[in-house]
């Protein structure tokens, strides 16, 4: 109940919002925040109240739904789920704050398909019925196109249409995936017994039942292939990737944070949910190198290095500052990949804390671009230079948004990316080693950057640029704090989905003994 | 099989007789009624449809439902398929009535028998979704095709429209004659044109040796001319976009949902009832053929709609991609798994529903662009969101729908399909299907980027009225709501052919 009320409850605030007059729109923006922070209370009850002892699933419900299809409305949350809806559910009212300003024409529209979005985001996290999973992935691509579209930059269109085309690509792939589990998910010794089912529990029972349907090694790798491009596109995975950038360019500063900050974790969080937990015989093909498998053993972790090297080395060669973020974020996912891609608990965690603290540290990077946009109207590194002089506070902020990104030692982005490693150094040593690549880049560009932007002398045309407000800094203490926070006592969050992992990579670590 | 004889059949076929009637009755209104702007033929017209729909419901519940009845010695059979033909089809006929009372490109002067022809047409529809013999079917689909050139050629002021009409006659003549040529053939190998007959006969020729196998495929692809050219499925699809642009848009409404519906009726009676034995089917090859003509007709429709500038034309297109779909469920009659063959019926019923509510909606809003705009190009769509936010929502949402984005009924529509498909082990067919689906995102998102993300020159919002709204909801509705509720999928699961 809990759950669904904090699911719905962004939906409500859109018919609400819908139902204001378009010329109120101080009152929209504050019932838009009201209507997200009301999730935000409801995460945090969820966050605090969650038994962390146990791996299962909580606060499940279960209400039918297709009842020709066995299609339910069931969800439900795991120590994995919860964080992200908290973060979720953080970067919400934030997002609100972040658009009080810079949204010129038609907040009541903005606002609504925003809400709309963390509707989407919200179900995505919790569903726990395949069909539902996929409705809720869905649901993000129709706001997501017109948040993008309408109030995006000057290639907003192209941008728009790239995403949208993108991930329905990539879902359509997912689906065929979807139909082809539930068509064979009552099928035992190839008899067809009972109901078919959409049920994730469930099917991640059968898919561990000798001589289940889903449990068959071939099938489970091409039913693989298919959720993994569709989770790929979202994450991205090179070499689905090229929207990002065209995305993050073009769209406007707070749905630049919800995309890096969430969307990009419904392709990891699908990683996860589906392809490890339901698909272990999959997963073991894409991650073990054995005589059968060969170079596919390889390529899931090499996909993670390749995102890392190759997103840190772009993100280098950038010159726009929100270009620059999105190939970093290409990059720093790289490491989830590569830590989900190692299995074992170290590697796994590793994933975890990256998502959530890339979450939380590119809704920084992305928000602080936004305010030096909103001031100078460009975004070219080059043209700025001794800005710390100007705007200190800013640049306090902004140094410690990098700091954290480029993973230094006690603050949060360092823990999830040495874990990731470490994880991945067991399996696969030379990658792993490789990967390092990535943070010595990611520190050259960031400190780059830093030194272009801030330092130097200051840029006459912008001796009168103004510090950074208080609403603008009030979006970024919360996240600012959280970096520090579980730089230094990670255990924080670990403990949240400990059980879960240790559940999820015993099953892993066994299907890879298996095959050996 | 028990056969009712004329006199007795009369009263199962009031529907179709009401429909007659009415049609004679507004012509004779038409020329009592002085005022030329006067609606009431139409109006008459409505309430004609509205005795049908009563007689439909009245004659149905006598019959009681999984029942079947054979009118007419054996000519057509009325049963809970027939019924939801007939219901449809009565309901797109009333959609198309509204749509012309708005539409202000039709000629006033000839309104008497624009109605009259609409309700004769819906009655030659009601025989296609009802025949059961191989004479009453030809008659059936000529009766609705020399009807719709006509409709076709309306507008007599504007030569895209007397043009259409010539290519809609040139194909169809073309069409029904070869379709013809199938059906004699047919009757020479079976000896008989009733439909069940033919089937229990077939595989008994077959298995003589008198007639091969590549004898009856070839008589079936004959048929498939004419059916082929109903549903406009590749490669008899070439009429469609030029009529589609030429008719006046309520009759594009009607072709691209009506008739297509109509089609399929037949199409899917015709190989059930005829060849529903799978043996024949399959020893026929007949799978492989329509998965070929149902994978072409969606990436041709869907390809040929990308560059379309004519939102008429691009709907054209779009709705020859959807008849691909729809295509899909209907490989699966050659199914050997009668259950999988009755979920391939079920799943284009379901579409069929869906894809009324989307594509009229469309086009109605296709309509009220046309009446306010004056233009039926992408570029008077530009800036509708501001000029008429409500209209370019509905728009939106019925695009979308097109597509086939959740949580909108299209995408509903789409996976019932589509899983029936998978069922039936056609991975590849699915693939095709869904990749179209992507493909097509790209047109429906162009009309919706003019709308939303592209502002007018001209800023003057547009205004409608509360009926124009009125009809808008009856489509949005649906279109938000059928997936998501369980009572719409049990609905379409009851109907089955027998």
């Amino acid at each position: 109940m809990l759950l669904s009320l904090m699911i719905f409850v962004p939906l409500l605030g859109m018919i609400v919002v819908l139902l204001l007059p378009r010329e109120s729109e101080e009152l929209i923006k504050r019932v838009t925040l009201l209507f997200t922070l009301i999730p935000l209370l409801l995460a945090v009850v969820l966050f605090i109240s969650y038994d962390r002892s146990t791996a299962g699933t909580q606060y499940f419900v279960s209400v039918p739904w297709i009842e020709t299809f066995n299609i339910n409305y069931h969800i439900g949350i795991d120590g994995l789920s919860v964080t992200l809806i908290l973060l979720t559910a953080l970067l919400g009212p934030i997002c609100v704050l972040a658009s009080w300003r810079n949204i010129e024409k038609g907040i009541k529209a903005y606002m609504a398909l925003f809400l709309l979005l963390e509707t989407g985001m919200l179900g995505f996290f919790a569903a726990l019925d395949l069909f539902l999973f996929f409705v809720f992935f869905e649901l993000t691509l129709l706001p997501m196109y017109f948040l993008i579209g309408v109030w995006g930059g000057p290639r907003r269109e192209y941008a728009a249409i790239k995403f949208f085309l993108y991930t329905l690509f990539g879902s359509v792939l997912m689906l065929v995936a979807i139909i082809a589990v539930y068509l064979n998910s009552n099928v035992i010794n190839g008899i067809a017994a009972g109901a078919r089912t959409f049920d994730i529990p469930t099917l991640i029972e059968r898919a561990a039942t000798e001589g289940h349907a889903l449990a068959d090694r071939t099938f489970q790798i091409w039913v693989f292939l298919g959720f993994f491009i569709g989770f790929a596109v979202k994450v991205p995975i090179f070499p689905f990737h090229t929207w990002l950038p065209d995305a993050h360019v073009e769209a406007p500063t707070a749905i630049s944070v919800i995309l890096a900050g969430v969307l990009l974790k419904m392709g990891t969080y699908g990683l996860v949910r589906i392809n490890m937990d339901m698909l272990p015989e999959g997963m073991a093909f894409f991650t073990k190198v054995t005589e059968e498998t060969g170079l596919w053993g390889y390529s899931l972790a090499l996909l993670g290095f390749i995102n890392i090297v190759y997103g840190s080395f772009c993100a280098l060669a950038q010159t726009d500052f929100k270009k620059l973020v999105a190939y970093s974020s290409i990059g720093h996912m790289g490491f989830v990949i590569l830590g989900l891609a190692a299995g074992n608990e170290v590697g796994v965690t590793g994933a975890i804390l990256q998502m959530f603290n890339h979450g939380v540290i590119s809704a920084m990077l992305f928000l602080l671009v936004g305010v030096l946009y909103d001031r100078a109207h460009h975004r070219e590194i080059n043209g700025f230079g001794g800005l710390g002089n100007r705007m200190p506070i800013y640049t306090g902020i902004t140094t410690l948004a990098f700091m954290a990104s480029l993973g230094l030692p006690g603050l949060s982005g360092f823990i999830g990316e040495a874990f990731s490693l470490l994880g991945a150094y067991e399996r696969f040593p030379t990658l792993a080693i490789l990967s390092t690549i990535g943070i010595v880049v990611g520190a050259a560009y960031f400190l780059w950057t830093l030194q272009r932007v801030f330092l130097g002398t200051l840029n006459p045309k912008y001796e009168a640029l103004p510090e950074i407000n208080k609403r603008e800094i009030l979006t970024l203490v919360p996240l600012g704090i959280l970096t520090i926070v579980l730089g230094i006592w990670p255990h924080f969050a670990i403990e949240m989905f400990s059980e879960s992992v240790v559940e999820l990579t015993t099953k892993i670590m066994g299907t890879l003994q298996a095959n050996l | 099989m028990d056969y009712l004889e004329n006199i007795e059949s009369l009263a199962y076929f009031s529907p179709e007789i009401l429909l007659v009637v009415f049609a004679a009755a507004v012509i004779i209104l038409d020329l009592v009624v002085k005022n030329r702007e006067s609606e009431k033929v139409a109006y008459l017209a409505l309430v004609g449809l509205g005795c049908s729909l009563v007689a439909i419901i009245i004659t149905h519940s006598a019959l009681g439902t999984n029942e079947s009845k054979n009118l007419f010695w054996g000519m057509i059979r009325l049963d809970g398929f027939a019924v939801f033909f007939k219901v449809l089809l009565l309901l797109a006929t009333a959609a198309t009535i509204l749509f012309s009372i708005r539409s202000e490109e039709l000629d006033v002067r000839l309104k008497g028998e624009y109605y009259a022809l609409l309700l004769a047409v819906t009655f030659g529809m009601f025989l296609m979704a009802s025949a059961t013999n191989l004479l009453m079917i030809f008659i059936a689909l000529e009766t609705v095709s020399l009807t719709s050139y006509i409709l076709a050629g309306f507008l007599t002021h504007s030569p895209r429209s007397s043009e259409a009409a010539f290519k809609y006659i040139t194909y169809g003549a073309v069409a029904s004659g070869t379709m013809l040529f199938g059906l004699s053939l047919i009757f020479g190998m079976a000896g008989t044109g009733d439909l069940t007959t033919i089937g229990q006969q077939l595989p008994a020729v077959l298995a003589s040796g008198e007639v091969t196998a590549l004898g009856v495929l070839i008589a079936i692809t004959f048929i498939l001319a004419g059916i082929g050219y109903k549903i406009a499925s590749v490669p008899f699809h070439m009429w469609s976009p030029d009529v589609y642009e030429g008719a006046p848009i309520p009759i594009t409404a009607f072709l691209s949902v009506a008739s297509k519906a109509a089609g399929f009726a037949l199409f899917l009676r015709f190989f059930f009832s005829g060849f529903g034995n799978s043996e024949v089917m399959q020893s026929i090859d007949l799978g492989l053929l329509l998965a070929i003509i149902s994978a072409l007709t969606m990436t041709i429709g869907n390809l040929a709609a990308l560059p379309q500038q004519n939102v008429k034309r691009l709907l054209a297109y779009s709705s020859i991609a959807h008849g691909g779909y729809l295509l899909m469920g209907a490989v699966l009659l050659t199914n050997g798994d009668a259950a999988i063959v009755n979920k391939g019926i079920g799943a284009i019923l379901f579409y069929l529903v869906i894809y009324f509510f989307m594509n009229l909606g469309a086009f109605y809003v296709v309509v009220l662009i046309a009446n306010e705009a004056g233009t039926e190009m992408v570029e008077g769509y530009r800036g509708l969101s501001s000029r008429a936010p409500l209209v370019a929502g509905a728009m939106a949402v019925f695009l979308f729908a097109l597509t086939g984005i959740p949580p909108l009924a299209g995408f509903f529509g789409k996976w019932v399909l589509f899983t029936a498909v998978i069922e039936g082990n056609l991975y590849w067919l699915a693939f095709v299907g869904l990749l179209n689906s992507v493909v097509s995102l790209y047109y429906y998102a162009r009309i919706v980027k003019a709308m939303y993300l592209e502002s007018a020159e001209d800023t003057d919002s547009f205004s409608f009225s509360k009926g124009t709204f009125a009809l808008l909801t009856v489509f949005v509705v649906p279109t938000l709501l059928i997936g998501l509720l369980n009572i719409f999928y049990s609905l379409s699961e009851k109907i089955t052919l027998q």
